[in-house]
């Protein structure tokens, strides 16, 4: 296992079931990203109720609907690696896998490791995200990933560019606006969605509706679905929505997506309203599809009543252009998305645009498998209730090619694309799917 | 029912090269040309037909010419359209394809589509006043859309074809443009 998060010891906990030696190799501690690329006022997406993992262990608090904090997610996994006894190698950085004829070598800050089989549990988040342009940007200037950025207290005073309004970005946003600073958000293609809806968290109709369930081969454009963003949500006590109209109203300034830079001037995009009429229609079709999905399975009487949301306003003239020697703005945020790392794999398994080429988290050489990864094989992989299915799964593919019952995963079929839609009897699921191609990129 | 939707668009094809291009990204690199020609005055004629595409060069099956020209109150001769218009044109039908590809795909039929796109460009820029930009300062596209489909699966459909439109990029966001002389 390569990767001491939630992923990587769900997977050595069903190992650890069928009795199958293994290690998990961690480059520092368990949960190291949490601990380490996570800024302060950071709460998890997903409500306490649905943080849990494999072996019953999950939330322990009494406010089942609130949003753990990085330090609670620590908590949690140093919780779950404890109670699973997993064999946890720390401080053990791998520098490279490559396939040997028998299995694995994997090379460590800590020597050398032969493995038969190897899973890459090391996250899908590994870097952030940052335009091709940023060079460009003026020295005069402060750039800040997610990764650097901890509290508004660390920037200089002035104006700040938030670039991305994905849950980070938007997140980021309000945090600075709060600060006092004059913020401005650069909003390139994003994901609407309310905090609450008819009396219920957004992630309860997600998961109760069966969206999260959905699998990675039942969707009908994988490689769509697992390029989404993250939805434009906070978790906070008062279950608060943080859409682009509340941040608005508090004074941040919307702008396009950032294009370019020319001569010290930043170029935004001058399509801002129709993301924010992708937005508005991608959530009104998920919201009648909840209503028609509570509607079938009888729980009007206990939900409030179906509600519409407003549209998101579109400043009457956006600016397009912001000159960044003016001195207006003193620190760009990139909040642009994060890319898995996988710069140690020696292994050709990678797509000509960097990501793993995998079908349900197994990878085209025997022996080699992944775990954590958008929509592995449900929509809710990269959650940390999503893990447990997935981890079963996996291991159990693993535990077959081991025993020498499935000696050949490089040729099974991809079943990703085209597979036609599918003859699922859930509830209407089309509105998530129809949220297309949405990364948040900021370079064409 | 999509097999009864006939829009004109065969978006089988589409997807397709969709698939093929994944796989082929160098072929997907195409070049557009145009050559225009000094008459007189500030009309001009332009003529396109070759272009570069799937990794070889590629002809319209005939030769287009375009006049641009000003209108009187330019003191021109108005042998054509004014190159600013033309931005116009690009916009304006590059959308409708979209709308058409978009509604193929989505199983939507057609009946009518029109487009109204409207500019507002403040002249005194290109007269030399550098207080006031050269280009349009926006653009409005209106459309009507006579389909067998909801409101808001119309808006939808309209929504996708600005995402997926060349000219909406193209006048949206920043282009690097080079111009050489010899």
């Amino acid at each position: 296992m390569i990767g001491a998060g939630h992923a990587g010891l769900a997977a050595s906990h069903f190992l650890g079931e069928r009795s199958l030696d293994h290690v998990v190799l961690e480059r520092g501690e368990p949960a190291n990203s949490w601990r380490h690329e996570r800024w302060d006022s950071l709460r998890l997406l997903t409500p306490n109720w649905q943080s849990r993992l494999p072996a019953g262990v999950g939330y322990e608090g009494d406010d089942p609907d609130g949003y753990m904090s990085a330090g609670d997610v620590v908590e949690l996994i140093e919780r779950f690696a404890s109670s699973t006894g997993a064999p946890v190698r720390t401080q053990c950085n791998v520098t490279s896998v490559r396939h040997v004829d028998d299995g694995y070598r994997v090379r460590t800050s800590q020597g050398e490791v032969r493995a038969r089989a190897v899973v890459i549990a090391s996250g899908a988040c590994n870097r952030p995200a940052v335009a091709g342009f940023a060079d460009a940007i003026p020295e005069s200037v402060r750039q800040l990933t997610p990764f650097e950025y901890r509290n508004p207290d660390q920037l200089p005073d002035g104006g700040v560019l938030v670039v991305g309004a994905s849950a980070t970005g938007v997140q980021l946003a309000a945090e600075l606006q709060r600060s006092g600073r004059s913020v401005t958000l650069s909003v390139g293609e994003h994901v609407r969605l309310p905090r609450t809806y008819r009396g219920r968290d957004v992630m309860w109709w997600m998961d109760a509706s069966g969206i999260w369930d959905q699998r990675h081969d039942e969707v009908e454009d994988l490689a769509r679905a697992r390029r989404l963003p993250s939805p434009q949500l906070v978790g906070s006590a008062e279950r608060a929505t943080l859409d682009l109209n509340v941040l608005a109203a508090r004074g941040v300034e919307l702008v396009g997506r950032w294009g370019s830079v020319r001569d010290g001037q930043a170029l935004f995009s001058g399509g801002l309203r129709n993301v924010f009429a992708l937005a508005d229609l991608k959530l009104t079709r998920l919201l009648d599809s909840f209503d028609e999905w509570a509607r079938a399975a009888g729980l009007d009487p206990e939900l409030d009543p179906p509600e519409r949301f407003a549209p998101t306003e579109a400043p009457r003239s956006p600016r397009w252009r912001i000159d960044l020697r003016s001195g207006e703005i003193r620190t760009v945020v990139w909040a642009t998305g994060f890319r898995p790392d996988y710069r140690w794999l020696d292994v050709p398994v990678l797509d000509a645009k960097g990501h793993l080429r995998h079908d349900g988290g197994v990878v085209e050489r025997p022996g080699l498998y992944a775990l954590g990864l958008p929509v592995l094989r449900r929509r809710k992989s990269t959650f940390i209730y999503g893990i447990e299915d997935d981890a079963r799964e996996v291991t159990d593919e693993l535990g077959e090619y081991l025993a020498g019952r499935r000696p050949a995963q490089g040729k099974r079929p991809a079943s990703a694309n085209g597979s036609g839609p599918s003859k699922d009897p859930r509830p209407h699921l089309e509105p998530f799917v129809q949220v297309r191609a949405l990364d948040d990129r900021v370079t064409p | 029912m999509p097999t009864a939707v006939d829009n004109g668009v065969n978006v089988q094809a589409l997807l397709d090269a969709r698939d093929a291009l994944a796989g082929a990204p160098e072929a997907a690199q195409f070049s557009w040309r145009a050559t225009s020609k000094w008459q007189n005055g500030v009309h001009s004629t332009t003529t396109i037909q070759n272009f570069f595409g799937l990794g070889e060069e590629q002809s319209h099956k005939t030769e287009t010419v375009f006049d641009a020209d000003h209108p009187a109150v330019f003191a021109a001769e108005d042998n054509g359209i004014t190159p600013i218009e033309y931005l116009l044109v690009g916009l304006s039908s590059c959308l409708i394809g979209g709308v058409a590809s978009v509604a193929q795909n989505r199983g939507i039929q057609l009946r009518s589509v029109e487009a109204t796109v409207e500019g507002s460009h403040d002249i005194r820029g290109i007269l030399g006043d550098t207080d006031v930009r050269n280009g349009y300062n926006d653009i409005t596209v209106n459309f009507k859309i006579d389909a067998d489909a909801s409101d808001r699966e119309i808006e939808a459909l309209v929504a996708q074809s600005q995402k997926r439109s060349a000219v909406f990029d193209a006048l949206t966001n920043p282009t690097e443009v080079t111009v050489n002389v010899g």
